[in-house]
């Protein structure tokens, strides 16, 4: 078999939106990072560097079920329709809904916002995106007159000071942040502030952490934004010319935050820090405020987002080089389904649903029968009008809301009240497919074409580079599929993506006499081989001769009607939850580094299960003390909307006073870890995102009589356990666990837990005192599983075991020490993973570092570590510097 | 010069009682004193004076020792060594005297002493492993400071009594298994009397007589007796086929019976029985175990180790009757079968006793010498006779005897350290550790391995590769240890038995070997 040509494709995670080149070899696949990408430049993170690890088709969806039955496309897609129209017909189209997705194609996106605004005339279509970065989109929305990110990625090298507002790019968008890490090599000079209540690893290299109270962030930035008035930062021509509001903004600012030291006090941080960043705010011409989550996902998102760009617009630093305010995007095609308007208050193509001239431009354009004419239900409300059975059928695409929403226990209730509940997914095995009554396999990354848009609006054309897996379709052909079958036969009758583009881009030309910045003319009828060949592009792109648009606002026009930018007069909210002799701490929420979402795709890479292989709670160690919980023992996390156990960590991130979950757990990897359960349902009243950063909680010791771990080749029944998590490894499922009902005889249970028949050859440890069991199952040498128990929840290291089930036989010197969890010679555990990329542990670094590795680039000369992706050079940095301090 | 007899010298009567006469003897003037009950002869001629007068010298005892002065310049000498206390340089010949029919006798042939300056007398009782180890470590330390004798029951000179069984077995030769032969006494000067064991003690004289009638005298004895196979009280003990399993003598008897005979009974599930039972199954013969208690070796090893055991030993051709009380053994001349106490009967023509050893205490306890399951020995190996030590399996120490050779080691390099008058050591007891192969399959114990209340065990089992630890832990110390398949860490063990450190820090490491040094 010969190797099949190399495709370019676009990463399917984070809004960086990095170029990857991917061929599939004889069944292989090859990644790396492509070098003509501008978001990337050849350089991939941990996880895209894994995801040749994360295409096999094990646990994949590859035919059509219908109440749990295989079935044909055909009876599925009617099952779909009928369900659809009949709930239609009897309810109206308001009594259903699209549940939709930032990992969604522009095509597939485009479609199924088509069929729902445009045809069944409901605007009940919201995204996964609203939870991500629908709070920026209103701020834009309210500040430029349309959801615009004005910056060009090389911004970043251009800048000399980027702030980082609630952004921990270090590991959520790795590749940025070493942009700025190479920067700032090359420039010292360049500064890099970090407002962040953790002290995440982005703070490695900041000149400056803000580690402002959770929820303070507007008061800091109308602070800023009085601070400059004082000091006459303000370009008054620019702010007169082009913008209004700026004086209702000032005393609004000025009366909330007008005095640093009070700001200071109300933030939480000391008076000479906010001096500082407002000094250097203030005398750097060329400032780029990149935010994130920690901005957007709040009671207060909008505001939040406002307040940072009304510092920008005050002194006039936007549309310029190095310069702006920056959202920055979490997930792949967030910005494409901005612009399709796969968003429930949003039309089409930059278009709103409220403008009479906007839903007359789109009617005629598309022909609709019955275009909606009011906004839908986002996100909450969405899962909110299910529960109380308004909706009554929900079409879920490519996301896992039982994981991913607040208040999570309830979105699962809402969707067991729906009469339908349609769910197409690569994956068979979501907690949201769970709850299918109809399940739509669809095709993968690396299986279907289509286009994504970035955080820096690069079109980028996704590729296909592997054969299609099973029955799956792309989701767009899936959406036509049933909007033909709804009787929708007109408008539906795409056969290629290429013919989706195309309309697409003729819709966002279609009437644009420049009132709107979002404009693909250019790329209006490229054909099938103009598509196919499709290089990335920043839009708008108004002719074909165009190059595309770094950089938007340098002619200081905007798009509100009258030309101009508005400061939005933002009063400081607290978050809408308080905390509360009961729930006397800050619940936060975010990703790691080497996660992506519910896990439904990196967690099957064994590289990037390693960093964090389990769901943790990462706790202060005086609140720990506080709460009486133990290093390393499991925690309960309750808030007033659900409860969750998970690991305890200090990592040294978190301040007193908070915690942090990560995201990604569901109830396919862990017993009790959805955060998204315990997340409180306040919305921002403006952008309808939920507050995922803030929400009261507590947290107690989960008190178990055992903790445990097993490693093992197939798959284990770890539900009645009382806790367990389970990750990817190598050639084994790896399952922590934990346990209340200690099982009269561990050897007996063991043997049944692990499935060793009573001739296996099996190895046991039994210390009944210490109350620790320790078994292996071998078949000719060959480890099968392992298990480990103990009553504290120090066990020996997973990562030795782990590399002998790399092997086919393990030697006889490794069979003695198999069950003391660690080599005859300690050297030879390396220790848990630091570097993803070269699969590089904690014990061979710090080795390392006591034979005169005192740097990251000599580290990484002796064993690698941090020359891929450069994710875990943070960490790499603490490490040395803790080696240092301690043997000094 | 002629050989010497005994002469007539007198009516004991003759004699005032605590006085003494001369008498003329083979034309030597010998000075023969009556004293509390006993004779005792020496030269008539004083060395200090140079005048033929002793007899007449006053008797007495000074510091528990007889002696007589010299009417000239009042000096004592010993009646039993001759020496003289006040001018160590001067002694007199003694001679041996005894009553016989209210007559006294006195040979004229001097007890040989020490000479002037020369070496003290050391006699060696066994030529048996602690014997031969004790001698050992003695000429390490001070090989000049004793004239050596060793007497012993056995007809060769020390051999490795560990090595019977692969002798049994057939897997050595008895040359093999020699460890001191008589070349070894011969280049060292000691004086080997092999097959003529010492049957008499005379305390008071610090004489010695052997089986064959050599007679002789001694400064230190040392007791090295070892134990006696015990011969289970029932009858038919003393058919011919039926031996027990303690020396060369019963290997012989073993592998003769081997030869002509096809079954074979071992009565003992110890140790010793299961080595007998392998050799003799390795001989050919149909070997059928009988044992008292539920399971193999229970002293040594713990139920599930002894299952093991059961098991490989079973795989290879044993066969096992367990428990089991012996009633009798069957036949007319020779053993002809074994009845149980159920009423079962095994045909056997050849019944091995192995239920264990005893102390041989007999010619100790005989002489006078405290002595209760053994002969009673102090931190120095010192019986309650401050010229004679005792080591090995006849000796009791602090209430324990001993059957395993670790001990004996043990005992040797103390007793030996005080025989060379470098007597700081103290012999504090051995915590008992038993490192054994049984018929090639590893096996170790040490200390205290029995589940009591307030104890636990650590427990590691790998069934296929024949490996079975335990540990028995008790207050965060290791108390006892049973290993199985692999014995590589029983010494580290045994370390840790003896310093009874708190092992709670490597408690869940223990039984995987002790910790390579931290780089």
């Amino acid at each position: 078999m010969s190797a099949a040509a190399t495709v370019r494709t676009t990463c399917p995670y984070c809004g960086v939106g990095c170029g990857v080149l991917a061929a599939s070899v004889d069944g292989a696949v090859q990644l790396r990072g492509d070098p003509a990408h501008p978001a990337n430049r050849g350089a991939l993170c941990s996880k895209g560097t894994a995801l040749g690890e994360t295409v096999g088709l094990q646990g994949r969806l590859l035919q059509p079920r219908v109440q749990g039955r295989e079935v044909d496309w055909d009876t599925a897609l009617q099952r779909v329709a009928q369900g659809f129209r009949r709930i239609i017909d009897q309810h109206g189209p308001d009594a259903v809904a699209f549940y939709v997705s930032g990992q969604l194609l522009t095509e597939d996106y485009y479609v199924a916002n088509k069929l729902m605004k445009g045809f069944i005339g409901s605007a009940n279509i919201d995204t996964n995106s609203r939870l991500c970065m629908s709070s920026a989109v209103a701020a834009h929305k309210r500040a430029f007159g349309e959801d615009l990110v004005p910056i060009s990625y090389e911004d970043l090298e251009l800048a000399d000071l980027i702030v980082l507002v609630g952004s921990n790019a270090a590991w959520c968008h790795p590749v940025l942040y070493q942009r700025i890490v190479k920067a700032k090599e090359r420039r010292p000079a360049l500064r890099l502030v970090v407002i962040d209540p953790r002290r995440t690893p982005s703070c490695e290299i900041a000149d400056l952490h803000v580690a402002l109270r959770a929820g303070t962030d507007v008061t800091l930035f109308n602070g800023l934004l009085s601070w400059l008035a004082q000091h006459g930062t303000v370009d008054r021509d620019f702010v007169s010319q082009h913008t209004r509001g700026a004086t209702q903004a000032l005393l609004t600012a000025e009366n909330t935050a007008g005095d640093v030291d009070a700001v200071a006090r109300l933030c939480g941080v000391d008076s000479a820090v906010v001096r500082r960043l407002y000094d250097w705010f203030g005398s750097t011409e060329r400032v780029l405020t990149l935010f994130s989550q920690g901005v957007n996902q709040s009671s207060a998102g909008t505001d939040k987002a406002n307040s940072i760009i009304n510092a920008h617009l005050l002194t006039g630093r936007i549309g310029r080089p190095g310069m702006g305010p920056f959202s920055i995007t979490g997930q792949p095609n967030a910005m494409g389904g901005r612009e399709v308007g796969g968003l429930a208050n949003t039309l089409a193509a930059h278009m709103e649903l409220e403008r009479a001239e906007h839903r007359q431009i789109v009617q005629a354009f598309w022909g609709a029968p019955k275009l909606a004419e009011r906004p839908g239900l986002k996100a909450v409300e969405l899962f909110e009008a299910m529960h109380r059975g308004r909706i009554k059928a929900v079409w879920v695409m490519a996301t896992n809301p039982v994981v991913s929403l607040p208040n999570a226990d309830r979105a699962r209730e809402a969707l067991r009240r729906c009469e339908l509940v349609v769910v197409s997914d690569c994956v068979a095995q979501t907690d949201t497919a769970a709850l299918a009554h109809v399940l739509l396999p669809a095709s993968a990354w690396g299986e279907k074409e289509g286009t994504v848009t970035n955080s820096d609006r690069h079109i980028s054309r996704q590729r296909a580079f592997l054969p299609p897996a099973g029955l799956a379709r792309p989701d767009w052909w899936i959406v036509c599929q049933v909007a033909q079958r709804l009787g929708f036969t007109r408008g539906f009758e795409f056969s290629s993506v290429a013919e989706i583009f195309d309309e697409h881009a003729r819709l966002s030309a279609a009437g644009n006499d420049g009132s709107r910045a979002f404009n693909l003319g250019g790329l209006i009828g490229l054909g099938e081989d103009g598509y196919a060949h499709l290089q990335p592009i920043q839009w708008p792109v108004q002719t074909a001769a165009s190059p595309g648009t770094p950089r938007l606002f340098s002619d200081a026009h905007f798009y509100h009607a009258d030309g101009r930018a508005r400061l939005v007069a933002t009063r400081p909210r607290v978050p809408k939850y308080a905390l509360d002799e009961e729930y006397p701490l800050v619940l936060n929420t975010g990703r790691i580094r080497d996660q992506w979402h519910s896990m439904t795709r990196t967690g099957r890479s064994a590289r990037l299960a390693a960093h964090l292989p389990e769901p943790f709670v990462d706790v202060h160690p005086a609140d720990a003390l506080r709460f009486g919980l133990r290093s390393g023992g499991l925690v309960r996390v309750a808030t007033r909307w659900g409860r969750l156990v998970a690991r305890l960590r200090s990592s040294g991130e978190i301040a007193r006073g908070s915690i942090f979950v990560p995201i990604h757990w569901s109830g396919s990897t862990a017993s009790d870890a959805r955060v998204g359960a315990l997340v409180n349902p306040a919305v921002d009243p403006v952008s309808g995102e939920p507050e995922f950063k803030y929400t009261p909680a507590r947290i107690e010791p989960f008190v178990v009589s055992w903790y445990g771990f097993a490693l093992s080749r197939s798959q284990l029944e770890a539900q009645s356990l009382s806790w367990w998590a389970c990750a990817q490894g190598g050639r084994f499922q790896r399952y922590e666990l934990a346990g209340r009902r200690v099982p009269g005889d561990w050897s007996a249970w063991a043997r049944v837990f692990l499935g060793a028949a009573h001739t296996a050859d099996w190895i046991e440890y039994d210390d009944a005192g210490a109350g620790a069991y320790r078994a292996a199952h071998l078949s000719e040498e060959r480890l099968e599983s392992c298990l480990f128990i103990g009553p504290r929840p120090e066990l020996p290291s997973r990562s030795w075991l782990a590399g002998l089930f790399e092997k086919t036989q393990i030697t006889p010197a490794e069979r003695s020490n198999l069950l003391a969890g660690r080599p005859a010679d300690p050297a030879a555990d390396g220790g848990a993973t630091v570097c993803a990329c070269f699969g590089v542990g904690r014990n061979a670094i710090e080795a390392a570092i006591a034979h005169g590795c005192h740097d990251v680039p000599s580290l990484g000369k002796r064993l690698k570590a941090g020359t891929n992706c450069g994710s875990c050079v943070p960490e790499l940095r603490r490490m040395i510097a803790t080696e240092m301090a301690a043997s000094a | 010069m002629s050989p010497s007899r005994w002469t007539r010298a007198c009516a004991l009567e003759d004699i005032y009682p605590d006085s003494g006469v001369c008498a003329l003897i083979d034309g030597q003037q010998v000075a023969v004193f009556r004293v509390r009950g006993g004779v005792y002869a020496i030269g008539n001629h004083d060395p200090a004076s140079g005048a033929n007068v002793l007899a007449r010298g006053i008797v007495g005892d000074l510091g528990e020792e007889l002696v007589v002065a010299s009417p000239i310049y009042k000096q004592h000498f010993s009646l039993i060594t001759g020496r003289c206390l006040e001018e160590p340089q001067l002694s007199v010949p003694i001679f041996p005297a005894r009553i016989s029919d209210g007559q006294v006798w006195v040979r004229g042939e001097p007890i040989v002493q020490r000479a002037q300056g020369a070496k003290r007398r050391l006699i060696v009782i066994g030529n048996g492993m602690a014997a031969m180890r004790t001698l050992e470590e003695l000429l390490e330390l001070a090989p000049n400071a004793y004239d050596i004798s060793v007497f012993g029951a056995e007809p060769l000179g020390g051999y490795n009594r560990i090595l019977l069984s692969p002798l049994l077995a057939g897997v050595k030769r008895v040359e093999e298994i020699v460890t001191h032969p008589s070349e070894w006494f011969r280049e060292r000067g000691i004086a080997l009397h092999s097959g003529d064991p010492i049957v008499q003690i005379d305390r008071v004289r610090r004489r010695v007589r052997s089986r064959s009638g050599i007679e002789t005298s001694y400064d230190r004895l040392l007791i090295a007796t070892g134990s006696l196979p015990i011969k289970l009280p029932v009858p038919g003990r003393d058919l011919a086929g039926v031996v027990t399993f303690r020396d060369l003598q019963d290997v012989d008897a073993m592998l003769e019976a081997a030869g002509q005979h096809r079954r074979a009974v071992v009565i003992g599930g110890g140790l010793l029985g299961l080595e007998a039972a392998s050799g003799l199954k390795l001989q050919g013969m149909s070997v059928t175990v009988v044992h008292l208690c539920e399971h193999l070796m229970e002293r040594q090893l713990d139920a599930h180790a002894a299952a093991l055991l059961r098991e490989e030993l079973e795989g290879r051709g044993l066969q096992f009757v367990m428990p089991a009380k012996t009633l009798q053994i069957q036949g007319s001349n020779r053993a002809s079968g074994v009845q149980l106490a159920d009423g079962c009967e095994i045909p056997a023509d050849l019944v091995v006793m192995a239920v264990g050893v005893r102390p041989n205490v007999e010619l100790a306890r005989a002489a006078g010498l405290r002595c209760e399951n053994g002969v009673l020995v102090d931190d120095t190996l010192l019986t309650y006779d401050p010229a004679i030590y005792a080591v090995g399996e006849c000796v009791q120490h602090r209430d324990r005897t001993f059957g395993l050779v670790a001990p004996l080691w043990e005992q040797a390099r103390v007793c030996a350290a005080h025989l060379a008058e470098r007597g700081a050591r103290r012999y504090r007891g051995t915590h008992c550790s038993t490192q054994l192969k049984v018929s090639g399959i590893d096996v170790f114990s040490a200390g205290d391995f029995s589940a009591q209340q307030g104890t636990e065990s650590l427990v590691l089992r790998d069934p296929k590769r024949g490996i079975y630890k335990r540990l028995v832990i008790e207050q965060g110390r290791v108390r006892g240890a049973v290993l199985y398949g692999d014995t590589r860490d029983g010494g580290w063990y045994v370390d840790l038995i003896n310093e009874g450190r708190n092992v709670s820090a490597l408690r869940d490491q223990l039984l995987f070997g002790a910790p390579a040094e931290a780089s």
